[in-house]
């Protein structure tokens, strides 16, 4: 299937890529663009391969086939770190930290990497660096809680910690692999806003995974829909609630 | 070292005598690994007293041996003297590491090996032992290829055990116990087994396996006190390269030990055999690292 | 709330009664200065081992390669800037071979500096081998390279082989000599302590504490993981490798097995007091060694024949039943003592441990 380019530039274009764990075909020729400055969702059924496509993207095994091009770079066959340091972030979906260190610990060791040297192994915290962790902190609402340390947390906080991690980071885009799940229900607003200002005010593109369908259309400008490891459809939200295949796919009348 | 290549490619009986010789061997090695992938497999836990077992099984029967009791009943004597003391060993320690991270049971193990190391030495001395059974070899092609019996019965006798255990594994309810255990505890306690029962029998049966071993060993070579941790070694070696659940791999790669074992002590000499052990872990290791750092992969 | 470690004046006195005893003590019990001096060592040990065992979750068992390494490089050295190395070591050194002061010394420094370069070469290249090893496989790993080793040493005969190698004798008074040795190995005690104490003050400690906690979140957070645990691992052999140059010095003689790669004692004695006095902090493997060490001393002639009947034991006492160590179970019990805190306290700003 061939992806219709959405309106202004793609940052993540993914091109025809295939991916099989033994004889299981989790990802076939799949291709689709994430565009620069935008929110872009993932969704589909239980096991239709989302987070494969994920862990295909930003380096965790190789794939079959097929191309994946960040800012116009092919890195396909990039190991994760390099393509961390590319400034392409992903979150996991069952939560990490590093929990024997306290969140501003956790924050101050996520600063942006690729842009540190050989001697920056030895730097000291420097005050700078300290305040910009208690203002992600402050944004994400773990400020009470900056001592404590992080294996202490509630799943919900430590979900909470992850994203502002990640945004310490600096990343052009950030990667999403639900990051309501597990999350309080009362809570989850206040998150949806809070990705919407990082993508307004830090300017981070996001590319979200998300099995709450309402949070989903409420986030994302441009949704791609996967189904047995397929592409099953794309388009704008009110097109992907409205398309028969991807309602079919939901209720399993496949 | 040049020269000993020289002779084994000018005269092939003789290193057919070495490859068989090295078969006989690894079929212990196998094992004694065996043994090691079961505790490993099942309840995580990296035994580094393993060959220790193994040298108090020699012991044991060696003990009996002095009394006039024939090695054949003298092994199944260590056999039940190491259930008795796995499972001792396991209630005292294992059974404390098991949930804990992977170097603690490695560690756990170094200093139960070391205890066992110097009590064996304060009580059966640090002399070199064997048990000298004194029958006729077999030679054939004028002699050039001999065949030590005892080796042949220590071959035979390991296929006998390994055979019984690996039946225990797939018909009773206990090895269909400890082989789901080893799939998913968690899910195994659910299904109402008691998987403490599964380790401490599992443990009981790898350090009866070992003594059992121990028992042959003691037969064929020479054995002290000390001499336990490059069992260990190569009891590790061969888990390595053959894996953990692949029954095939670890025979194959005991009997494949044990004969690179017999021609590399032949051509550099027997006083590298410890140097060669070590060595070959640091190879398996080496092409495990090369096998594994394809440009990329998942993290274990 | 103040925390009791984080008082710059207990921290002062602290610090002074450590530097004065560790001057006093020779002067006050002469005769055990040796003793002394291995402490010193053992407190060198833990502290290495537990950069890598402690603060960044990698096991190492062949950490005393290092301590090994840097005592054939200053041999070598020492010797081999003044005389030749074959000829020396046949005549299996000694009597016949003299060295003046400024030789001895000269040697000496020469011997150090290249003894800390030569380990950190080594470490860079043998972190490229080992670290893709993981968990058991790297602890089993590095205890094979360091046994290894030591049986390829045993083989060369340019270092004396099996035999091993005698070094220059100090010219001068043997009582002299003494404090010599106990002076250079209290002050690389000292100086790894400060020295790690400000590494883990810095970003470095936090990086390998977080390959610690996990390591595939530290590569996906874009951390040069690989750079800093090739790091980590050179500056812990750094400073073993001097312990190393020291102890050969020290003990006027080497042999590969026992000596400079014992893997079943110096070796596993580091990991022991770590886990003893506690991993993963900066006391504990101070105190473990200091410990262990003066334990070992008292009781090791009491013993007669179970001495290693009672190491082993230690160890799976320790490993099973004592696992945090001293300074972690002190930190359990008093965790506002250490800055760390728990929930529903006061918050403070800036107190950063």
């Amino acid at each position: 299937m061939s992806s219709a380019t959405t309106a202004g530039e793609s940052i993540i274009e993914v091109n025809g890529i295939t991916k099989t764990f033994g004889g299981v075909v989790a990802n076939k020729n799949i291709s689709l663009n994430v565009r620069k400055g935008g929110i872009t969702g993932l969704i589909g059924p239980n096991g239709s391969g989302k987070t494969t496509l994920f862990n295909s993207i930003v380096g965790y095994h190789p794939i079959d086939g097929g191309s994946i091009k960040f800012s116009g770079e092919e890195i396909s066959k990039f190991r994760v770190q390099e393509i961390a340091r590319l400034g392409l972030m992903r979150t996991f979906q069952q939560t990490r930290i590093y929990g024997k260190m306290n969140c501003v610990e956790n924050m101050l060791i996520s600063v942006p990497h690729r842009k540190l040297g050989f001697w920056d192994m030895f730097a000291s915290r420097d005050k700078e660096t300290l305040e910009r962790a208690d203002r992600m902190l402050e944004f994400v609402g773990l400020y009470e809680k900056r001592w404590l340390l992080a294996g202490d947390l509630s799943f919900g906080q430590q979900k909470l910690l992850e994203f502002a991690m990640a945004l310490m980071n600096e990343p052009t885009v950030l990667m999403l692999d639900e990051p309501t799940a597990g999350i309080n229900p009362t809570l989850i607003n206040g998150l949806i806003d809070r990705l919407k200002r990082a993508n307004e005010e830090f300017g981070i593109t996001l590319f979200v995974i998300e099995h709450n369908m309402r949070v989903i259309m409420n986030l994302a400008e441009h949704i791609y829909c996967l189904a047995h490891g397929e592409m099953l459809a794309e388009g704008k939200p009110e097109e992907i609630q409205n398309d028969q295949r991807v309602i079919d796919a939901y209720l399993g009348a496949h | 070292m040049w020269d000993n290549l020289q002779i084994m490619f000018s005269i092939p009986v003789l290193t057919l005598g070495m490859i068989i010789d090295g078969l006989l061997i690894g079929g212990i090695f196998a094992l004694i690994a065996y043994g090691l992938a079961l505790v490993w497999g099942v309840m995580n836990v990296k035994n580094l007293a393993q060959g220790d077992f193994v040298i108090l099984g020699a012991y044991v029967t060696w003990w009996l041996y002095g009394y006039g009791i024939n090695p054949i009943f003298g092994i199944p004597v260590a056999f039940a003297a190491l259930w008795g003391l796995g499972w001792i060993i396991y209630k005292l320690v294992i059974c404390r590491v098991i949930e804990h991270d992977l170097f603690t049971s490695l560690l756990a193990t170094f200093g139960i090996a070391i205890v066992m190391q110097q009590t064996m030495k304060i009580v059966f001395g640090a002399d070199e032992q064997t048990i000298a059974l004194n029958l006729e070899s077999f030679g054939f092609f004028d002699n050039l290829l001999t065949i030590q019996p005892t080796r042949l019965i220590a071959f035979i006798s390991a296929i006998v055990l390994a055979v019984a255990v690996i039946s225990f594994m797939k018909r009773s309810r206990m090895g269909q116990a400890i082989r789901a255990t080893a799939q998913n505890p968690r899910a195994a306690r659910v299904m109402g087994i008691d998987t403490e029962k599964v380790y401490s029998f599992t443990f009981s049966l790898n350090a009866a396996i070992c003594g059992a071993a121990g028992g042959l060993i003691s037969m064929i070579w020479e054995f002290q006190p000390f001499i336990g941790l490059i069992y260990s070694i190569r009891a590790f070696v061969i888990v390595t390269a053959a894996g953990l659940g692949n029954l095939a791999a670890v025979i194959a790669a005991g009997l494949g030990m044990g004969v690179v074992e017999q021609t590399g002590a032949f051509v550099f000499g027997t006083e590298y055999q410890q140097a060669i052990v070590v060595g070959l872990l640091v190879v398996v290791l080496l092409v495990k690292l090369v096998l594994s750092s394809r440009r990329r992969q998942v993290v274990e | 709330m103040n925390s009791i470690m984080n008082s710059p004046v207990a921290k002062f006195a602290l610090y002074a009664t450590i530097l004065a005893l560790g001057i006093l003590l020779p002067m006050w019990f002469p005769n055990y200065t040796g003793q002394m001096t291995v402490m010193w060592m053992m407190v060198v040990f833990a502290l290495t081992w537990d950069i890598l065992g402690g603060q960044m979750g990698y096991n190492s068992l062949g950490n005393i390669f290092f301590f090994g390494a840097g005592m054939y490089a200053t041999g070598m050295v020492q010797v081999g800037m003044f005389y030749d190395l074959a000829e020396y070591n046949s005549a299996a050194g000694g009597g016949i071979f003299n060295f003046t002061f400024s030789q001895y010394f000269t040697g000496m420094a020469a011997g150090f500096v290249v003894a800390a370069i030569v380990c950190v070469i080594l470490a860079v290249i043998l972190g490229r081998l080992v670290f893709g090893l993981r968990g058991p496989y790297f602890a089993i790993g590095t205890l094979a390279i360091a046994t290894v080793v030591g049986e390829l040493v045993s083989t060369w005969e340019l270092v004396g082989g099996g035999q091993g190698m005698s070094m220059p004798n100090y010219p001068g008074d043997l009582g002299e000599a003494k404090f010599v040795f106990y002076s250079m190995m209290f002050v690389l005690a000292i100086c790894t302590f400060a020295f790690l104490r400000w590494l883990y003050g810095s970003r470095f400690g936090l990086a390998i504490n977080a390959i610690r906690d996990d390591e595939e979140k530290a590569e996906g957070m874009g951390i040069h993981t690989l750079r800093y645990k090739t790091v980590a691992w050179s500056i812990a052999a750094f400073f073993l490798g001097i312990a190393g140059a020291i102890y050969g010095n020290f003990n006027n003689f080497f042999e590969p097995i026992d000596v400079a790669f014992p893997t079943t004692t110096f070796g596993i004695f580091m990991v022991l007091m770590v886990l003893l006095g506690g991993k993963g902090t900066l006391w504990g493997p101070v105190i473990g060694a200091i410990l262990f060490h003066v334990i070992k001393e008292v009781t090791w002639t009491y013993l007669l024949n179970l001495q290693w009947v009672a190491l082993g034991l230690l160890i799976v006492v320790t490993v099973v039943y004592f696992q945090e160590g001293i300074m972690g179970w002190i930190m359990r019990k008093k965790p506002t003592w250490f800055g760390i805190r728990v929930e529903g306290e006061k918050q403070r700003l800036g107190d950063m441990r």
